[in-house]
């Protein structure tokens, strides 16, 4: 024995990375052991990024890291550094506001996560210590601590579950808030554990912590006085995960083994990374342009500087003469230094509050999707979510819809509809119409006998009651208030009496909803409901049995022996159950491809050709099977199981190979087919989506058939679009070579999609409208892989990139079979193929995770698979249909509003610099600025951008209605449409006229600078403030002329805006202020306005510069009929609720394929 | 609660809370609320902009424009205006010679009289300004050289100058005042004006030297240190500029109120021309009280005090006469631009019409009001 536990030492010593040992509450496996216990780190948990001593470093240097802190924090140092014309607070002031306003924001996040921490941390919970229980913080548990949790609580680490109050050793927990899945899971304990948990010595062996949820192995040792140590096994099903909360049991003991960050939990929490924007690439190349705008002003009059002062008599005159140390200093640092000046100088062009105004603009903006109340779905109670602010734009430039079928273009509501039992086909109508509820409706042609035998019925509708994972819910007051065993009592024998109301008297079925199923798929609540329809009642577990009603009112009980669980792989489940009578039955139900392959071949055929009518109905077909097993092969079985179960490496490899090998030579006894309706107005919206020029892509998990019954439900197939098919079943068609035949048909699709079809206009026509014929192209899973994984190099990429072009030229594309990641390959294939288009990925369930990710903007619907693919999406919607106003209303505006942002931020700053730039030409290339400090500092943060926050939170250049009717209006801003060069050459055009105007207009007004009626004259500084009087009047009323949507907000703001640059004229120039040097505004403003010329240049110069900009507008102005008019809706105002908060889940990256939809 | 399986879910949909007690009452909407902004159905204005509404608003503008143009350009016309070049670049010049003998320590004054004519009789009040050429006012160390907190009359600013104007900052070991670049280039010239009539004699023309400067720098921006009694005691501590002949407080030593930081002459030189090529108001000659002319027409003497050298930067020396209107100075620009504008608009609203007739038969009335 001491050998062997020095082996195990050995061992664990030699895997010391992949495995840990614990002791059960610190007892020591052997007291003359000297036994070391490993360090674990303590329970605490930390979130918060920052402390109180490392906030201001670490924030600073997280902030300075960005690209535009960085060179504003650069601009500001050379003015500190060098003499420049601005004082450094002009550059420095707005730097300080924006980098205190962030950290602020960001220092609040921490300290509410801080807080989040703390309630965690110090969370009371029961430590059982030599037999006491003692009350503990949360942050003191230890690794091998054993710990007493009651109902409703959360588990406060990560535990392996001892014991627990209920009777069959089970625990029920939700997972809710760990990966959104709302039902309830059931854990076991683990076997032959004492109840006596005060003399349970024994040690875990487990992995070391992993972030996957669903995978767990460890070995538990039990040490019992004078017996060999006992070994049992530890899975995922005894294991507690931290934040999962206890449900349905009163109190259960476990032991822990994860601590603090090293919780599965934590181990999960971390960033999504990070989407940009296709506007965001934009402004950082139209960043660059005007970086090489600034570099090149400075250059050229640095150069013409000393070219000026080289001309005698310029560079020094008697009346100006340099300071000594300017005399002293050396050429070539005075000439770096003035460029360095002149970069200050113009280094407004390029504006910090750009980038605080797109960043305000983005999360206000992304709150009218959460309160837009078409968004709210009443059967949910919620409206849209936005997990992140930084894509609104990028919804309205969407080319590819990624969308799932299950769940999102179907409800995922399933509905029994009709079976078929050995060949014959059995709809449910109602209970009426036959007695014991079956109606064949119509059978094999050449049977005389119309329905299967009865023995064969039952033994059906047997499978379809065992075959499951599916719970009886509890009714909560029996649960919580009496004992466990009464409360099931009680239910039974309410079900009982309904099963009996119904069989014996005739009756109509009772209401579903009385009968509560917890299932994690509703594939099987569906099939267990039809079942019931037909008489037999699955009435619940009762410890290790099941229990039946069958259609004579017999309560049948059968030993749950082993579940052979779903996985998407295997796509099968399989119970093994013994029936009273002594005999060993294995139920198998799975996707016909699945099962096929292992039941007898001559009882296929029949069965086949029903499975295949339901799917191409739109049905989800299910085959079921099973066998009989003798002793001898259940024990072979039981023995290969439990082995499988047990082993600590490679178990899942194990585990399915026992399954492979137990699920053969089954006998077929029927197929189940179950709908999944469509969801609300899904036609309309694929066809909208369609007619703005989106493609659509359903990648499935589904069967062909199936999937593609759907696609022309959802009219993504028209009945003349040709199909071009590209599956296992057309590549075995040759009777060649998979390969070959591959090879072939990609190039035949590729000579009929894109050689023959008309030439593709690019941009905003596409193949959809341009292209009469119509190609739809499917392709499967299997043969997808054999496109992307060629054997050859050569040919891989060759084919994907036939592949990728057949796509491009057909209409949808419906992509089935595939498993969740090769949904993302094909997203990220897309993606990155030529054009890069933006694709989007629509889905709700676990398996669209990854492509939900992988796409650029990923969109959840808050179905019922599960909340993971909205805890990994960028906006989650209740519906898909509402993706459609999503897309074409807000996707269409936010994108309008930014790219306008955007330019009119260039622009602006553009003419507000030029002048300036001008300036240098008359004052001796001597970085004179030509407006006040002041001005400098307030033109980007209060004069004028207010105006366009306003505009790009509120356009609406077309109202929404007329958005949502007339999808082809989508197409109009299709690739980045307003934020190409040329929109952007226009805008820089514009700026530069408008610059050259301002400044010209004025010089020549100053030709003569006696400007007032008595004679007396305006000087430098006088230039400046008419020059940018002129400059903010234009650049609002320029934007007034852009603004399509004039609500009371944007009167007040550009009216506000312009009012208060008079006022603070006013102010800023009618008091001396004793902090300043000089007082260059005194009463210039005042004096302005006292001059006839300067009101009459003012009004010109305004007026000339908007003039082509109003041309522009008439002759541009579409001749169509819609920009309709938006009716002011006086709502009833029935809300209640302000919108859900925004803060981020824990979790934001979880896979599960725990949700058990059989595919 | 075990809001868990799926019928569960749609029942406690449709009865919220009828079912368990442990959901009742705590029925949490997520409703958004249904208010206009939220919805972003805020009623608004949609204008359009059709031919149809800028037709009538460039015929508007252009007839606006172009009468305005007219007076404009016309009362420009009838400014009148008179300009003479004295620096004496060219050997022809009356002030060649004290231009071409300057020196800054010579101490006796170089005069010249320069003669010109007057074609047209001056009405009203005339303006006397002088006009500076490739004169840098602008240039950034020029500008920044001054201590406006001096100028205002602190004392410690007194004693203790900025240091932005190094290196006219102190001299001789005591602080300048006033210091700086600026006021020490101020425009030293001195001008009279005698009127040369019939039989020959020089009659000198009263030129007023207040009313020059804006009032509010006189008045409020500039003030003498100790207020205006004894301004030599005041400045005491102090040395003059570098470039000046006498201290600040002999600027003007008749007038106390004209005299010292409050000079107006100063205050005009200290605020900076946009331009190198700029004016200054030098004096005013006042409208007589009698029918004749201000300024008759006829033979002018111009007396010029040569202080000011410009020939080592190439500048040039102009002293201007003009009269001034509601408009100020003489300037043909802003008439010239508004008749265009006017004109242009006018043009664009017959093209537009044009259009909008041949083209465009739909009568849309453009802004909707809501």
């Amino acid at each position: 024995m001491l050998r062997r536990r020095l082996n195990r030492w050995l061992g664990r010593d030699e895997r010391r990375v992949d495995s840990r040992s614990i002791c059960v509450g610190h007892r020591s496996s052997s007291n003359n052991e000297a036994f070391i216990p490993p360090k674990f780190c303590d329970n605490r948990i930390v979130s918060s990024k920052y402390t109180v001593w490392n906030f201001l470093p670490k924030n600073l240097f997280e902030q300075f890291r960005r690209i535009a802190n960085f060179y504003f924090l650069i601009i500001f140092l050379v003015q500190v550094i060098v003499d420049t014309p601005t004082s450094p607070v002009t550059s420095g002031l707005p730097l300080f506001f924006v980098i205190t306003v962030t950290a602020i924001k960001q220092g609040y996040e921490d300290w509410l996560r801080h807080k989040a921490d703390n309630e965690v941390n110090k969370y009371p919970v029961t430590v059982l210590e030599q037999g006491r229980r003692v009350r503990k913080e949360s942050e003191k548990i230890k690794v091998g601590d054993v710990l007493e949790v009651d109902e409703d609580e959360t588990f406060p680490c990560d535990l392996i579950l001892l014991q627990s109050s209920r009777d069959d050793d089970t625990c029920f927990v939700t997972t809710a808030s760990l990966d959104g899945e709302s039902n309830h899971k059931t854990h076991y304990t683990v076997p032959d554990t004492e109840k006596d948990l005060e003399s349970l010595n024994a040690t875990i062996e487990c992995e070391q912590p992993q972030p996957d949820l669903y995978k767990f192995v460890g070995r538990m040792h039990i040490y019992k006085t004078d017996q060999e140590p006992a070994v049992r096994s530890l899975g995922p099903e005894n294991l507690l995960l931290k934040g999962s909360t206890l449900k349905n049991t009163q109190t259960i003991c476990g032991v822990a083994i994860y601590t603090g960050m090293e919780t599965k939990m934590a181990l999960n929490y971390q960033g999504k990374s990070q989407k940009r924007s296709a506007v965001e690439k934009s402004i950082n190349a139209f960043l660059l342009v005007y970086l090489c705008i600034l570099v090149s002003k400075a250059l050229v009059c640095t150069t013409l500087k000393y070219v000026w002062q080289n001309k005698p008599g310029q560079d020094e005159p008697w009346y100006n003469e340099k300071t000594q140390r300017e005399k002293d200093t050396n050429l070539y640092l005075k000439m770096f230094t003035d460029f360095l000046s002149f970069m200050v100088l113009f280094n407004f062009i390029i504006p910090v509050s750009m980038y605080v105004t797109v960043e305000m603009q983005k999360f206000l903006g992304s709150f009218f999707i959460t309160w837009d109340k078409d968004f709210f779905d009443p059967e949910i109670k919620e409206g849209a979510l936005v997990n992140t602010s930084d894509l609104n734009e990028e919804l309205g430039q969407v080319e590819y819809v990624f969308t799932d079928k299950t769940g999102t273009l179907t409800q995922n509501n399933m509905e029994f509809i009709e079976c078929c039992i050995d060949g014959f086909q059995y709809k449910y109508q109602d209970a009426g119409t036959d007695l014991d509820g079956f109606c064949v409706t119509d059978g094999p042609v050449n049977k005389v006998q119309h329905k299967a035998g009865r023995e064969k019925e039952e033994l059906f509708l047997r499978a379809l009651c065992l075959c499951h994972t599916v719970q009886v819910k509890e009714s909560p007051e029996q649960g919580q208030g009496q004992g466990q065993r009464d409360g099931l009592m009680d239910q039974v024998d309410g079900l009982g009496a309904d099963g009996l109301g119904t069989d014996g008297e005739g009756l109509h079925p009772p209401p579903q909803e009385q009968r509560g199923f917890i299932a994690s798929s509703p594939d099987e609540v569906a099939l267990v409901k039809g079942a019931m329809r037909y008489g037999f009642t699955f009435l619940g577990f009762e410890s290790k049995t099941m229990k039946i009603l069958t259609r004579d009112n017999d309560v049948e009980r059968y030993e749950l022996l082993h579940v052979l669980n779903f996985d998407p792989v295997r796509r099968r489940m399989s119970v093994i159950v013994r029936s009273k009578s002594g005999d060993t039955l294995l139920f198998c139900k799975g996707a016909d491809s699945s099962i096929f392959p292992r039941v007898r071949q001559e009882e296929v055929e029949r069965i086949r050709m029903n499975v295949e009518r339901n799917a191409t109905e739109g049905y989800r077909t299910l085959c079921v099977a099973y066998k009989y097993l003798n002793a001898e092969e259940y024990a072979q079985a039981d023995a290969g199981l439990r082995e499988a179960r047990l082993a600590l490496q490679d178990r899942e490899e194990k585990l399915m190979a026992v399954y492979n090998q137990v699920e053969t030579g089954m006998s077929l006894i029927g197929a189940t087919a179950v709908e999944d309706r469509l969801q609300e107005e899904a036609a309309e919206t694929m066809e909208a989506l369609q007619g703005a020029g989106m493609k659509v892509w359903v990648l499935t998990g589904d069967k062909m058939e199936t999937a593609k019954s759907t696609c022309y439900a959802c009219r993504l197939f028209q009945r003349n679009t040709e199909l071009l098919e590209l599956t296992v079943r057309t590549l075995e068609d040759g009777g060649r070579r998979r390969e070959e035949r591959l090879h072939e048909l990609l190039l035949e699709y590729y000579k009929k999609a894109v050689q023959d079809a008309p030439p593709v206009k690019a941009g905003v026509t596409r193949a959809w409208s341009s292209a009469n014929h119509d190609y739809g192209f499917i392709i499967d899973g299997a043969t997808l892989s054999m496109v992307l994984n060629s054997s050859s190099e050569s040919n891989s990429s060759r084919y994907k990139n036939l592949f990728l072009q057949i796509c491009q030229n057909c209409t949808s594309v419906l992509c089935c079979r595939m498993a969740p990641l090769q949904k993302a390959q094909i997203v990220k294939m897309v993606k990155n193929s030529k054009g890069s288009p933006i694709t989007l990925s629509i889905g709700d369930g676990a398996n669209d995770v990854s492509m939900i990710l992988e796409a650029h903007v990923g969109i959840g619907i808050k179905g019922k698979e599960g909340r993971q693919a909205v805890r990994n999406s960028d906006y989650a919607i209740p519906k898909l249909k509402h993706l459609k106003k999503l897309l074409l209303a807000h996707g269409h505006l936010y994108y309008v509003r930014i790219a306008h942002l955007v330019q009119y931020f260039f622009y602006k700053n553009l003419c507000f610099i030029l002048p300036q730039f001008l300036y240098q030409f008359f004052c001796g290339y001597s970085q004179q600025p030509l407006y006040d400090a002041a001005y400098l500092t307030m033109y980007n943060i209060c004069f004028t951008s207010m105006p366009i926050l306003a505009y790009s939170l509120l356009e609406q250049h077309i109202c929404m209605e007329v958005l949502l009717d007339n999808a082809t209006l989508y197409r109009g801003i299709a690739k980045n449409g307003m934020l190409q060069w040329g929109p952007f050459f226009y805008w820089t055009l514009l700026g530069v006229f408008h610059g050259l105007l301002f400044f010209f207009g004025v010089r020549y007004l100053f030709g003569n600078p006696a400007l007032q009626d008595n004679g007396q004259v305006f000087g430098n500084w006088s230039y400046g403030t008419i020059v940018f009087t002129v400059l903010v009047f234009t650049v609002t009323l320029k934007l007034a002329l852009d603004t399509r949507h004039w609500t009371w907000i944007n009167h007040f703001v550009i009216w506000g805006s312009l009012a208060f640059y008079v006022f603070f004229s006013f102010f800023w120039g009618g008091i001396i202020w004793p902090f300043l040097k000089q007082q260059r505004l005194y009463f210039v403003f005042a004096n302005m306005l006292s001059s006839v010329s300067a009101w009459l240049v003012i009004i010109l110069l305004i007026l000339l510069s908007l003039l082509p900009e109003i041309l522009l507008v008439v002759f541009r102005k579409p001749r169509g009929p819609h920009t309709g008019q938006m009716k002011p809706v006086h709502s009833s105002a029935g809300g209640h609720q302000s919108p859900r908060s925004s803060a981020r889940p824990l979790l934001m990256r979880t896979f599960s394929d725990e949700s058990n939809t059989v595919i | 609660m075990m809001a868990s399986s799926y019928n569960a879910k749609e029942e406690d949909a449709n009865h919220p809370g009828a079912a368990n007690h442990a959901g009742a009452g705590v029925v949490k909407s997520k409703k958004p609320d249904n208010t206009a902004f939220k919805q972003q159905r805020l009623p608004a204005w949609q204008p359009i902009l059709t031919a149809g509404t800028v037709l009538p608003a460039f015929f508007v503008i252009g007839l606006i424009f172009i009468p305005i143009g007219i007076g404009l350009y016309v009362t420009s016309n009838n400014i009148k205006e008179f300009e003479i070049d004295y620096t004496g670049a060219n050997i022809d010049n009356p002030c060649y010679d004290c231009a071409k003998n300057f020196s800054w320590n010579s101490t006796a004054q170089c005069v010249c009289a320069v003669t010109f004519t007057l074609e047209q009789p001056f009405e009203s009040n005339v303006f006397m300004y002088y006009g500076l050429s490739n004169f840098y006012q602008n240039h950034r160390r020029y500008v920044k050289s001054r201590d406006d907190s001096q100028l205002n009359g602190d004392r410690s600013a007194l004693m203790r100058p900025s240091k932005e104007c190094e290196p006219y900052r102190t001299g001789e070991g005591s602080p300048i005042a006033p210091c700086g670049a600026i006021a020490n280039s101020l425009f030293n010239d001195t001008l009279q004006l005698y009127h040369i009539d019939s039989n020959g004699t020089l009659n000198e023309i009263p030129l007023v030297k207040k009313g020059i400067a804006w009032w509010t720098d006189k008045h409020v921006k500039f003030r003498n240190p100790g207020g205006n009694n004894n301004l030599t005691v005041a400045f005491q501590g102090t040395s003059k500029p570098v470039n000046w002949k006498k201290p600040v407080f002999e600027l003007d030593p008749e007038d106390p109120e004209n005299n010292g930081f409050i000079n107006e002459d100063f205050i005009v030189w200290m605020r900076t021309a946009a331009l190198p090529t700029f004016r200054k108001l030098y004096r005013i000659i006042q409208k007589k009280p009698s029918t004749t002319p201000t300024l008759p027409s006829g033979k002018y003497v111009l007396n010029v005090t040569y202080n000011y050298p410009v020939l080592s930067f190439d500048g040039r020396k102009r002293m201007i006469l003009s009269t001034i209107s509601w408009m100020g100075g003489k300037n043909p620009f802003l008439g010239i631009a508004y008749i265009t504008v006017g004109s242009i608009c006018f043009f664009l609203g017959v093209v537009l019409l044009i259009i909008h007739h041949k083209y465009d038969n739909r009568n849309n009335s453009a802004d909707i009001p809501n």
